[in-house]
């Protein structure tokens, strides 16, 4: 799986969740729960979402990690490589 | 399956909880007593919430003492001591009175938990004027709507939430002169202006009015079934159901240092997120930022947090992580566990107590009851699934309607409405300009609540379901009616019916099924353009998570839509006798 590919489902998720935003427009060191107003119930699904994806699991202890988009894909990135 | 009750052992407790006797204090109560407790204001002799929270104590020996400590986001502290919090007050009634802001007219706030908050709220009463919160992912429309119903007059917030939410309808609310924007050094023009430009040039000293205790005091809007939002109009004496609670269920004493997560939006963030704890002189905690879980944990243990205040759908969150999490963090100061907001599921009580080391005391209340009416004590033993036992002072009862103007009250273990008699301080006044609806609330003596439970032999309270369509989500009331009309302004819809569709983590999601008009074809962009309207509309704290399309809804002959049906088709549960609707798709 490529960072490109990552960056593409992470995008369609968070679409699914906001679909009056824009993912790829929110700037990568932005809070994406701020950015685009999703509560920690919505981020929770959107790393279940991801995990069935990808087979990465995020435990709550990174949570912190990745709380931007740019966090978010290195982190995951880093997992797969 | 039925869950032993949880025992106390009053003799191991850290601290003596204030409420030992249940049967004796309730015997014993008085209202009056309660009041007399109170200093009332120096000169005229009212009673107004913020000398009894703030300048009661500024001016005695705990002025020194931390009142609030702010957490923002980035983990910066921000904290005001009483005597701060008697001085930032003065200076934002002086403000207000500036700007002519007179007795009785409506100042709102949307800008979540931040450190400005605290000397607006308590400056707000003290120029007999009425703190309005709203909840600050509410998106333009329900902001809209409580801005006009609730006649704002003024409006504190960030310059964000007044671009993307109020700008837009500013020429709709010709009652809003002032919007005060705390984040802003300069002046946008003379109706939108900087608030720490204005405090800056005023001043510290501040005399409060004369204050009766029945004049309003606060503002919250709640939602109904029907019809837009209801602003359920509380008063100054509020603050007598606001001690008490403080004192017997919250059980605080003058070193605790209390975390009640609540956002000041709901009522459960202003009543106990502000005014209690600070009634009793103690040390509260506002964190900025939204739940997290090891945020939560770490936030417990470095403030050294001994009274914690929480929501279901928070502890159920908590749930989710793995107790190894939990067992990284000293959490020793710690000493009970409160949960408010729906009904807490047994097993997360008893999760508290094996994981937290503490069970969790669920209690019952609603933003029209203005505190807690029913909860589970300190002291008294834990059925486990039972919001517990009613306030001393408060009479509570089940139910059932014999008539327009009747109601029989239930024996033990019968099912029925949930009714308090009323009279008690902190009963809302009023459904603001809506009478009609007010009076709908009452039987005779009773407030009947809109819920329905059991009690049992001992008198602990039972929770079964709403008796009406309101959904409960997050903690969060939200009206199905509400979130209909606003998905009909899409040129796509013909009809929605939303309901609340359960969910082990928050309550109830909400769900809405469309009708598309004629010639409008279904599809995955569609449905997902329509999930976006609600959120931009409405805000993500209101609008629907899922939607589906239907044929049709099912309706009565009189064309109103059964969402209980909706409900029971959703749950695939049985529907009963449909012959008087029209036919549906199943």
């Amino acid at each position: 799986m490529t960072e490109k590919t990552l960056q593409d489902i992470l995008f369609k998720e968070l679409k699914k969740l906001a679909p009056e935003c824009d993912p790829p427009r929110v700037a990568p060191n932005e809070n994406i729960r701020d950015a685009l107003d999703i509560d920690s119930y919505s981020f929770l699904q959107l790393l279940v979402a991801i995990n069935e994806q990808t087979g990465i699991d995020i435990p709550e202890a990174d949570y912190a990690k990745v709380s931007t988009i740019g966090g978010m894909l290195s982190y995951l990135y880093a997992r797969l490589s | 399956m039925q869950f032993p009750p949880i025992k106390k052992n009053v003799e191991t407790m850290p601290v003596q909880p204030n409420l030992l006797d249940y049967e004796h204090t309730c015997a014993t109560f008085s209202w009056d007593e309660v009041r007399r407790s109170f200093d009332g204001l120096p000169e005229s002799g009212g009673l107004n919430i913020a000398h009894e929270a703030v300048d009661r104590h500024a001016d005695g020996p705990r002025r020194e003492h931390i009142a609030i400590r702010c957490l923002s986001k980035d983990n910066k502290i921000v904290e005001f001591t009483y005597g701060d919090l008697k001085e930032g007050s003065n200076r934002f009634a002086n403000l207000l009175n500036k700007l002519t802001v007179t007795k009785g007219e409506r100042v709102f706030w949307l800008a979540g938990r931040l450190p400005a908050l605290y000397p607006m709220f308590f400056g707000t009463l003290k120029n007999c004027n009425v703190f309005c919160p709203l909840f600050a992912a509410f998106g333009p429309e329900p902001i809209f709507q409580r801005l006009e119903r609730g006649d704002a007059r003024v409006l504190v917030t960030t310059e964000r939430q007044y671009n993307k939410k109020v700008a837009p309808h500013l020429p709709q609310l010709p009652a809003l002169k002032h919007v005060l924007l705390i984040d802003k050094e300069e002046d946008l023009n003379e109706q939108v202006l900087s608030l720490p430009r204005l405090l800056e040039t005023s001043s510290s000293l501040f005399t409060i009015p004369p204050t009766d205790p029945e004049d309003m005091a606060i503002l919250h809007f709640t939602s109904g079934t029907t019809g837009m939002p209801k602003g359920a109009v509380h008063v100054h004496n509020a603050v007598l159901t606001h001690a008490v609670t403080g004192k017997y269920v919250l059980d605080l004493h003058p070193e605790d240092i209390f975390w009640c997560t609540a956002d000041p939006g709901w009522v459960t963030g202003t009543s106990y997120g502000i005014i209690a704890p600070l009634l009793h002189g103690i040390t509260c905690i506002v964190d900025e930022a939204d739940f997290d879980a090891e945020r939560w944990y770490r936030i417990l243990q470095d403030q050294r947090v001994t009274v914690w205040y929480t929501a279901p759908t928070a502890i159920r969150m908590l749930m989710r992580t793995p107790p190894e999490q939990r067992q990284r963090y000293d959490l020793s100061a710690l000493r009970l566990i409160h949960s408010v907001g729906e009904p807490l599921n047994p097993e997360a009580v008893l999760w508290g107590k094996h994981v937290l080391g503490l069970p969790i005391h669920d209690n019952w209340w609603q933003t029209e009851t203005g505190g807690i009416m029913i909860a589970n004590y300190a002291a008294l033993e834990i059925r486990p699934g039972s919001m517990g036992r009613a306030l001393p002072g408060i009479e509570a009862a089940i139910v059932t309607r014999t008539s327009a103007h009747s109601v029989r009250v239930e024996e033990p273990d019968i099912k029925g409405d949930l009714a308090l008699r009323v009279g008690w301080p902190s009963m809302f006044r009023a459904y603001l300009h809506d009478e009609e609806r007010y009076r709908k609330c009452f039987i005779g003596e009773w407030y009947l609540t809109g819920d329905l439970a059991s009690r049992d032999k001992d008198g602990y309270y039972w929770f079964f379901g709403r008796a009406d369509d309101i959904i409960k989500t997050a903690g969060h009331m939200v009206g199905p009616f509400e979130v209909e009309s606003s998905l009909m302004e899409h040129k796509a819809v013909a009809e929605a019916g939303v309901i609340g569709k359960p969910d082990p983590v928050i309550g109830e999601v909400v769900k809405a099924f469309v009708v598309l008009k004629p010639g409008i074809k279904e599809s995955e962009d569609l449905r997902l353009e329509l999930i976006g309207f609600g959120r931009t509309r409405l805000g993500s704290a209101v609008a629907p998570r899922e939607l589906e399309f239907v044929g049709n809804l099912p309706k009565t002959r009189s064309g109103k839509i059964m969402r209980r049906l909706l409900k029971a088709q959703e749950l695939g549960l049985p529907i009963g006798d449909i012959s008087t609707l029209e036919e549906s798709e199943s």
